[in-house]
């Protein structure tokens, strides 16, 4: 039955992980650092990193692409790709984010562009999220990813890891450390919600055994560490005033790392096809149809 | 209009994978692509046991999720629906390979040949094809043939010449091809005659591959 079970794709490996790893948490950080800029978080390099990791995302893929050379092909069904929008939003946020963090910067300060360009470079980080996780909704070749609840996963996940990059550099740069902390605890909830939301879709749904059993023995250190753990330090960042910006720190870098190892597990793990499957066999001498199957599946459907 | 489907008689395949050799040896694909594959499918439990032999391969779908996510428009849907792919387009991104529910897509980085290059086989030398290098590849119901057709004016289906290399070999007569819009075809009176199914409809594209598994019974 190897042949016919659901087989783990082959097409999209680490490197494609690495453009919902790196844009996810790049995208979420340039909307987070616009949110913090208004209670006086420096910009400049929250935007910067921001920026440097989607392009990161974008050179990992780039990595992955057969004819590299024709990347810009990439640019051509804007009509229904949500790779090529992607390509097109990324085309925007980069130089914009740029723009902003160099507007904000110290040594530049041109206020007024900044105010606006900051605005529009977070409005644009919310699109490149959100056609990240088109981009994994419209692969109907793999049942995990093309599950409706994956997507608010891939959305929250981005905005948590772009609170933790924010939090951490707080604890760098200084800055007010209350409001970031209790909005990584909202997104910490947030985030474990959709997950727990998108396996129990998905169980329900029906879907390959493996990719399921993947996902499952990922979620306990994705829960423990990832959620649990990362909320109590918040809480303890919350009440600990004179470590507060530390422990916040520590609880970013844990919304990061298993943020960053959810999407792996997702994208790179998690990725079995939909195999074959037969709903009735053929009429032959009884005069009666057999069963039909679809097996590696946790439902057969038929 | 026109819209080319395959019509593969579920109680008629052997599972001899002539087919599949055929396909190889028209289209010259490296070892482990296969165009064309029959699978070998078990099913029940003791002693109620079947064994079906199911050809699979591209499904030319009319709502086909490759050509929707292709970013390069190098997948398309020609108006015989045929999915073809322009391998001068395609940059090799492999979102149609995961958008793809039937596993019908290939990517292969490098010539490789079934012998290696000392035992290259005259098909291969004389079908091997840059262009499809570290691109998407697929089964594409041997489009040069059937667009032979016009000027030979034969009729893809019936004339073995503009017939996909598949249907030609199938020692069974299990796997048929043909216009399903009309209505003379021999595609169209398999329909008609006989009840059928297509895999993994309830994903939505609209696969343009039937499996007959009965014929159609009079009423009582």
């Amino acid at each position: 039955m190897s042949q016919i079970e659901p087989r783990h794709q082959i097409n999209w490996d680490w490197r494609a992980a690495g453009n919902f790893i790196c844009g996810g948490s790049g995208s979420g950080l340039v909307i987070l650092a616009a949110l913090a800029s208004s209670s006086g978080v420096p910009y400049w390099p929250l935007g910067f990193a921001g920026a440097v990791l989607v392009g990161m995302g974008l050179f990992s893929v780039w990595l992955e692409i057969g004819r590299p050379w024709r990347a810009l092909h990439v640019f051509f069904h804007p009509q229904s790709s949500w790779m090529t929008r992607e390509a097109f939003v990324s085309a925007l946020l980069l130089p914009m984010t740029l723009l902003a963090a160099l507007a904000a910067a110290p040594f530049v300060y041109l206020p007024d562009i900044a105010a606006g360009a900051i605005s529009l470079a977070a409005l644009l980080a919310a699109a490149y999220l959100y056609c990240q996780a088109r981009i994994l909704l419209a692969s109907k070749g793999i049942p995990a990813w093309r599950h409706a609840a994956l997507r608010p996963v891939i959305l929250v996940t981005g905005l948590a890891e772009g609170c933790g990059f924010l939090l951490l550099a707080m604890a760098l740069f200084g800055g007010a450390a209350v409001s970031p902390l209790v909005l990584l605890l909202l997104l910490l909830l947030g985030r474990w919600l959709a997950w727990r939301r998108y396996l129990s879709g998905l169980k329900a749904a029906g879907a390959p055994v493996k990719a399921l059993a993947v996902l499952s023995e990922a979620t306990p250190m994705i829960n423990g560490l990832g959620h649990y753990a990362a909320a109590v330090l918040v809480l303890l960042a919350l009440v600990m005033a004179d470590l507060g910006s530390w422990l916040g720190a520590l609880a970013g870098l844990v919304t990061i790392a298993s943020g960053w190892r959810l999407k792996f597990v997702v994208v790179a793990r998690a990725a079995f096809n939909q195999g074959f499957a037969l709903p009735l066999t053929p009429v032959r001498g009884a005069g009666v149809p057999g069963p039909g199957d679809k097996p590696g599946w946790t439902k057969s459907g038929y | 209009m026109t819209r080319f489907v395959m019509v593969a008689d579920l109680r008629r395949c052997v599972g001899c994978q002539t087919c599949t050799a055929a396909c190889k040896h028209a289209n010259a694909t490296p070892p482990g692509v296969q165009w064309r594959q029959v699978l070998d499918m078990e099913t029940g439990s003791y002693p109620q046991v079947q064994r079906t032999f199911v050809p699979v391969g591209c499904m030319h779908c009319a709502n086909p999720p490759c050509e929707d996510v292709c970013p390069s428009t190098a997948t398309k849907i020609r108006l015989d629906g045929i999915v073809e792919i322009d391998y001068d387009l395609c940059i090799g991104c492999g979102y149609c390979a995961v958008a793809c529910p039937y596993q019908a897509r290939h990517i292969v980085y490098k010539r490789d040949l079934a012998y290696g290059e000392k035992g290259a086989m005259r098909h291969e030398e004389a079908r091997f094809d840059e262009s499809r290098m570290s691109v998407a590849m697929k089964c594409n119901f041997c489009q040069d043939r059937i667009d032979s057709a016009k000027e030979t004016r034969q009729t893809p289906g019936v004339d073995p010449e503009v017939t996909p290399a598949c249907v030609n070999s199938c020692i069974a007569g299990a796997l048929n091809f043909g216009d399903r819009d009309d209505s003379g075809s021999n595609v169209s009176a398999l329909l008609a005659e006989n009840q059928t199914f297509r895999m993994h409809e309830e994903l939505g594209a609209d696969p343009g591959f039937y499996y007959i598994w009965d014929k159609n019974h009079e009423p009582d």
